[in-house]
């Protein structure tokens, strides 16, 4: 299992968290495709947790990356220790309405949960734990 | 993300390469913000665009809306696999125009 580690979540570091990913899947042939959707649920995961975990204040997050054998399938976790909160419990956007009846909110996590194989939250010792799980094909 | 300019009367247009992402999408934002007053055609070539989040789905939401508001067009083209699949999960594929 891989890790990177931040003592304070930030937005800036998103690209570092990217490139962290990227290097891992690269190293096992993942295909492009499965690079970009695992790129955007990191992208959205880890702004989610950057913006609001820690509220107005500072506090740290991991990301562990490990790859699972037999199907293979890549495992990436989220973890802070900021305000509880289930993503997984938010309502699916209205994907149907217009331009002008539109909003964003919610866009970002429906994203990954219909990319992703597997999403999984759960509260433990004081820290929010989000795991995606990606089945990689064809390698 | 690199975002390239060419401006032609009433029509503008934006070319993006990179990833539309968290840190970028503001870039884009204000880039339209700046230079599409009076623009009547507003094309947005994603011929070298990796990827987009919702951030930038975000974006074109909001440049899409201003579009209509003030009778402009805007069309998205040279979309990659990748991103018309985001488009049509997120329903975008029946707000924007893609080409």
């Amino acid at each position: 299992m891989k890790q990177i580690k931040f003592n304070r979540a930030n937005i800036e570091d998103i690209s570092a968290v990217t490139e962290f990913v990227e290097e891992q899947l690269e190293i096992i042939n993942c295909p492009m495709k499965t690079i970009i959707q695992i790129n955007v649920a990191v992208d959205e995961i880890y702004s989610n947790i950057a913006k609001f975990a820690y509220g107005e204040a500072d506090g740290p997050v991991t990301v562990s990356l490990e790859i699972k054998e037999n199907p293979k399938a890549i495992l990436i976790k989220f973890e802070d220790n900021g305000i509880p909160y289930n993503p997984l419990e938010r309502e699916d956007p209205d994907i149907t309405l217009s331009a002008e009846e539109r909003s964003i909110g919610g866009l970002g996590i429906f994203m990954v949960k219909k990319t992703m194989d597997n999403v999984d939250y759960r509260y433990e010792n004081k820290t929010n734990i989000l795991t995606i799980e990606k089945t990689v094909e064809g390698i | 993300m690199e975002i390239n300019k060419i401006k032609d009367g009433e029509k503008l247009t934006v070319e993006l390469s990179g990833r539309l992402d968290t840190t970028t999408a503001p870039d884009l934002e204000a880039e339209l913000n700046a230079n599409t007053e009076g623009v009547k055609e507003l094309v947005l070539d994603f011929e070298n665009l990796a990827y987009i989040s919702s951030a930038g789905l975000r974006v074109l939401l909001s440049a899409q809306k201003n579009a209509n508001k003030n009778g402009a067009s805007m069309v998205i083209k040279n979309v990659c696999d990748e991103i018309n699949e985001v488009f049509d999960i997120t329903g975008f594929s029946d707000i924007l125009t893609v080409e």
